[in-house]
């Protein structure tokens, strides 16, 4: 695609004038980027990219003080143009690190052809569960969360605020269903009823008189992207606001946009929002949307604590980076300051974190952000890592 | 299963159908009239959307932009009509699909450059933005009404104007026999742009009229320019009336197949295999029938005269 070409050219350009920047370093640290950059979900593709490239400029262009050559890729959410494309930044440009992608399916496509290149693979958003359990790698870091967490904080919460019935509603796919099964985890209450709807329905108006027909105590959405958008506005507008909204990747920095007030007062979970109140949080936030003048989603965040990560380590092992078990070790120490506050890895490469319950709100600048509402885990790993056999 | 869920979800189904009706129109027309296959016919539903939004942007006011979207969506119409489509009609089909997926990747790029690959937002206007309660806990937008007002009238004018004035003959006329015609002496150029510039209007009307209630994003008009086919062929290629009655039917078999399978399939199954099976059959739904017409009458239920 021409335009992912342009995008990784810009990309390409952008690294070599750091590079040239800067004096002849002994070595040069090589990165990849593999994001979806093209199609209807660009724009988190996109939060991925910012987000990491902030993280960049904090360091003053120069990861772990060496020269850093950044390649932008385009996996256009197609597993085999990834694993292309992959094998690409691998063979011919020789990276150290890949940092992506977006969604759980390209991570799984490219995560052989790495790890087995003996490269580091940071995952700065999909946590699938495969990668957690028997089938992790010492090469691959999650900065993220693992899949399953997000829904179980909306599950905890309901069980918590004592709802007896919930309808739960996702899209017909393996992610639909892990959503649901994450949220049952801790929701021990009945469920009203347990609807998929076909993936990139337009219309809702089936489901939601479904919902207003059961009467439950609350909803449980999963509905990534435009699906989501088209949902929650629905929803207000067919009068179901009384009954709480909580949902996951449904209302975030990327959708709300175009949901705006529509999507006002609905929950979801998360490890972070735009108001967490760090010092490091206030900097990133303030700094990204100077610099690319829209608020940042956690996408962004967790790109921006994949590139803190590679500063870290890169740092620790003093620029050498041909031992890969120094690097490792270096890595599993995530020796920097998240914005989303304490982080730590698991045995898995995982993250051990707290979750909240956020909320959309608006902000007195008339944009729309999350927000933290309570903490519904406190230092919460996955439930996969017992099956790693990774120290 | 309460009466008031099944009405409900038939106005779902007529809401959705009038929708399609309108997307479908324009591409029966080309179709039908220049025997022309017009993948792009999907774009021009999403340019309505986004034209719309930029509109409500400049004005502040959506009657103001709907208004302008409207003739926008037409010279867009025309404009791609000169500039691309019109090469293409001596082309066999291959050729014409091939270059028209073109122009759906270009335009889906495009609207991302220019308006960036967020979904965007339009807000109702106040006027439109009440409520009925048609049954207990839920409420029925208003605007959802207007949609479905806004179909059947244009489906009304489309049939007066289709079937009552010379132009209208000329196109019906086209649909049945395009060579003839133009032996007859027709300006057949100056009757494919009218009929295209049009049809892309309709889609583009179809645009503006979702952009409140949907996510106006790139690729939007690729699932709908699915159904719009389906939707044609099911009702008779080049049939204005097929194509009104056929877009009803699909809307409302999905609706109700989304809203009832399940349940219905619950009754002869356990829970766990009907969540499963229920949602894979309501969405082949429309499938099967299309592949039922076709199978009982190939050429669709209302067939453009002589085309049988």
């Amino acid at each position: 695609m021409t335009l992912s070409r342009a995008l990784a050219g810009v990309g390409m350009l952008a690294a070599s004038a750091i590079a040239a920047a800067g004096s002849v370093a002994a070595q040069d640290l090589k990165i990849g980027i593999m994001a979806v950059l093209s199609g209807p979900q660009a724009v988190l593709g996109g939060q991925l990219r910012d987000g990491f490239m902030l993280g960049v400029k904090h360091a003053g262009g120069k990861l772990g003080g060496l020269t850093t050559t950044i390649s932008v890729q385009d996996d256009e959410l197609k597993p085999d143009v990834a694993v292309g494309k992959a094998k690409q930044l691998i063979e011919r440009d020789k990276v150290d690190f890949v940092v992506g992608p977006v969604f759980s399916n390209i991570l799984l496509a490219i995560s052989k052809p790495i790890t087995e290149a003996q490269v580091f693979l940071i995952s700065p958003n999909a946590g699938p569960s495969p990668l957690a359990g028997k089938g992790c790698s010492p090469y691959i870091f999650v900065t993220s969360y693992q899949n399953d967490q997000p829904p179980e904080v909306l599950g905890k919460y309901a069980q918590d605020k004592g709802f007896s019935k919930a309808f739960l509603l996702a899209p017909n796919y393996q992610a639909g269903k892990d959503m649901i099964g994450g949220f049952k985890k801790h929701f021990k209450g009945a469920i009203a009823d347990e609807v998929y709807a076909p993936l990139g329905q337009l219309d809702f108006s089936a489901e939601l008189a479904k919902i207003a027909a059961a009467k439950p105590d609350a909803v449980f959405v999963f509905m990534p992207g435009g699906m989501g958008v088209n949902l929650v506005k629905q929803f207000r507008q067919a009068g179901l606001e009384s009954i709480p909204f909580l949902s996951v990747f449904t209302v975030d920095e990327a959708t709300l946009p175009a949901q705006q007030d529509a999507a006002v007062g609905f929950f979801s979970g998360m490890t972070w929002a735009p108001n967490t109140d760090t010092p490091e949080n206030k900097r990133f936030v303030a700094d990204f949307e100077k610099e690319y003048g829209y608020v940042p989603g956690s996408y962004a965040m967790q790109a921006y604590d994949a590139a803190q990560l590679i500063d870290s380590a890169v740092k620790a092992v003093g620029g050498k980076l041909d031992n890969k078990d120094a690097l490792r070790a270096a890595i599993k120490k995530a020796d920097f300051k998240s914005p989303r506050g304490p982080f730590k890895f698991n045995n898995n490469g995982f993250p051990v974190q707290d979750f909240y319950l956020v909320k959309v709100a608006k902000r007195a600048d008339g944009k729309f952000e999350t927000q933290i509402v309570q903490k519904i885990f406190e230092s919460y790993g996955d439930s996969h890592a017992k099956d790693c056999e990774l120290k | 299963m309460p009466t008031s869920l099944v009405l409900v979800q038939l106005f779902n189904g007529l809401q959705f159908g009038v929708l399609l009706f309108l997307v479908a129109a324009g591409l029966t027309l080309v179709f039908g009239v220049m025997d022309f296959i017009n993948l792009a016919h999907g774009v021009q539903y999403m340019l309505g959307a986004y034209l719309a939004v930029a509109f409500y942007r400049l004005t502040g006011s959506f009657f103001a932009a709907a208004a302008l979207a409207l003739p926008a969506s037409l010279l867009f119409g025309l404009a791609l009509e000169v500039v691309v489509l019109r090469h293409l009609y001596v082309r066999d089909h291959l050729s014409q699909v091939l270059a028209t997926f073109g122009v759906i990747l270009f335009l889906n790029e495009g609207v991302k450059i220019v308006w960036g690959a967020a979904p965007l937002n339009l807000a109702l206007p106040e006027l439109l933005s009440g409520s009925v309660p048609l049954m207990e806990g839920l409420r029925y937008p208003v605007y959802r009404f207007v949609i479905i007002g806004v179909g059947l009238s244009v489906a009304g004018g489309l049939y007066l104007f289709v079937n009552h004035t010379r132009i209208g003959m000329l196109v019906r006329a086209g649909a049945s026999n395009t060579a003839m015609i133009s032996a007859l002496g027709v300006d057949i150029k100056r009757l494919f742009t009218i009929v295209f510039g049009f049809g892309a209007m309709l889609a583009g009307l179809a645009g503006v009229m979702v952009a409140p209630i949907l996510s106006v994003e790139p690729g939007m008009g690729d699932q709908v320019l699915i159904l719009a086919f389906v939707v044609i062929v099911i009702g008779g290629i080049g049939s204005i009336r097929g194509a009104f009655v056929a877009a009803l039917l699909v809307g409302v078999i999905d609706t109700l197949g989304r809203s009832f399978m399940t349940d219905a399939l619950r009754l002869v199954l356990p829970a766990s295999p009907a969540r499963m099976i229920g949602p894979a059959l309501a969405s082949m739904g429309i499938y099967l029938l299309m592949a039922a017409v076709l199978a009982l009458r190939p050429a669709g239920l209302f067939p453009a005269k002589g085309r049988a």
